[in-house]
């Protein structure tokens, strides 16, 4: 809710000053939004569906059980999988992993969902193709995933 | 109508995979529904006012200013600014993506860009407030520093790869766009 108000905020003064100094601009850049937003829409659709997919079979039970069950390396590549694949909002991501950390799973393992879960996201990479080109989506994510198992390594040798 | 097809071929294999859920899992597919529904909700709020922002990017920022402040002669206070720019209270990460386009498009460097993305995604102040109180301080600033240190490395790398084989297919579409 707070992230749609302070959208809108932002988006009135802009449209605001927009107005204010050029209608003929202002008109270019609705012109711009739409024919983006219309490009950008399959892209959209498919990160929708792919998100309920995911979600609906990955629900935050069944993740406790596939991360908390056992501790080791292959329970941090676990981790590091299912946040690649998953979008959930951080409200729920954190309270998830400190009951998962209290319940016995390893730092490294927290670190590796937590730093995947933000980094790398799968659901959203048709869009983010869309807007910023294959090569830079396929290499931001790619790169993702490494610095966040290297990360989630660090962490475990430090706490 | 094949174009259209073409175009669409994602989400409707999408919807091939829910239609074959609802008749396999129907339970699953029932959750899956509510959450593709629960986040249609959001994007249908969030995703016009971005789009109209980026389009006030793309008209109003002045390139010279973009290039000064975040190209690649911008240095340390370009990648600076990219974190903070990145780190304030906003959406989720999809909204940065149209953003973060227009910025690359007015001539911002694509490890400023990366750098932004990054904060905008890992690094986010109230994230961190909730990060805080569920796994304390301790593993808040280790994820936080590091998490810096790995996105400038990954934005320098990711600039060098992208210079010697840049996405031509990329620049060629996004051409038209503030024409």
């Amino acid at each position: 809710m707070a992230t749609i108000i302070s959208m809108y905020a932002i988006l009135a003064v802009g449209l605001i000053f927009s107005l204010v100094k050029s209608k003929e601009k202002t008109k270019k850049a609705c012109k711009v939004a739409l024919k983006s937003l219309l490009k950008t829409a399959p892209a959209l659709l498919a990160m929708l569906g792919i998100v309920g997919l995911i979600l609906g079979l990955l629900t935050p039970e069944k993740i406790a059980s596939l991360i908390g069950a056992e501790a080791g390396f292959f329970a941090t590549i676990t981790a590091a999988v299912i946040g690649s694949l998953t979008l959930i909002p951080s409200l729920v991501a954190f309270p998830l992993a400190g009951s998962l950390l209290r319940s016995g799973a390893t730092v490294m393992t927290i670190s590796a969902f937590i730093t995947t879960l933000v980094m790398v996201g799968v659901v959203t990479a048709p869009m983010e193709m869309k807007v910023l080109g294959k090569r830079f989506t396929l290499l931001r994510n790619g790169l993702g995933i490494i610095a966040a198992l290297l990360i989630a390594f660090l962490m475990g040798i430090i706490l | 109508m094949k174009n259209i097809l073409k175009r669409f071929k994602l989400p409707i294999g999408v919807a091939i995979v829910f239609i074959a859920l609802f008749i396999f899992a129907p339970e699953t597919a029932e959750r899956s529904s509510k959450v593709s529904w629960e986040y249609f909700l959001e994007m249908i709020f969030i995703l016009p006012p971005v789009f109209i922002l980026m389009g006030l990017m793309e008209v109003w920022l002045p390139k010279d200013n973009i290039q000064k402040w975040l190209g690649n002669d911008s240095g340390f206070r370009g990648g600076f600014l990219s974190l903070v720019l990145g780190t304030l209270p906003t959406g989720p990460l999809y909204v940065a993506f149209p953003l973060a386009a227009s910025l690359l498009h007015k001539g911002a460097s694509i490890t400023n860009v990366v750098i932004f993305l990054g904060a905008w995604a890992a690094l986010k102040i109230p994230q961190l407030m909730v990060e805080v109180k569920f796994l304390g301080w301790s593993f808040a600033i280790a994820r936080f520093v590091l998490t810096t240190v790995a996105l400038i490395m990954m934005g320098m790398f990711m600039k060098a790869v992208l210079r010697k084989h840049p996405d031509k297919k990329w620049l060629e579409n996004s051409k038209g766009l503030s024409d």
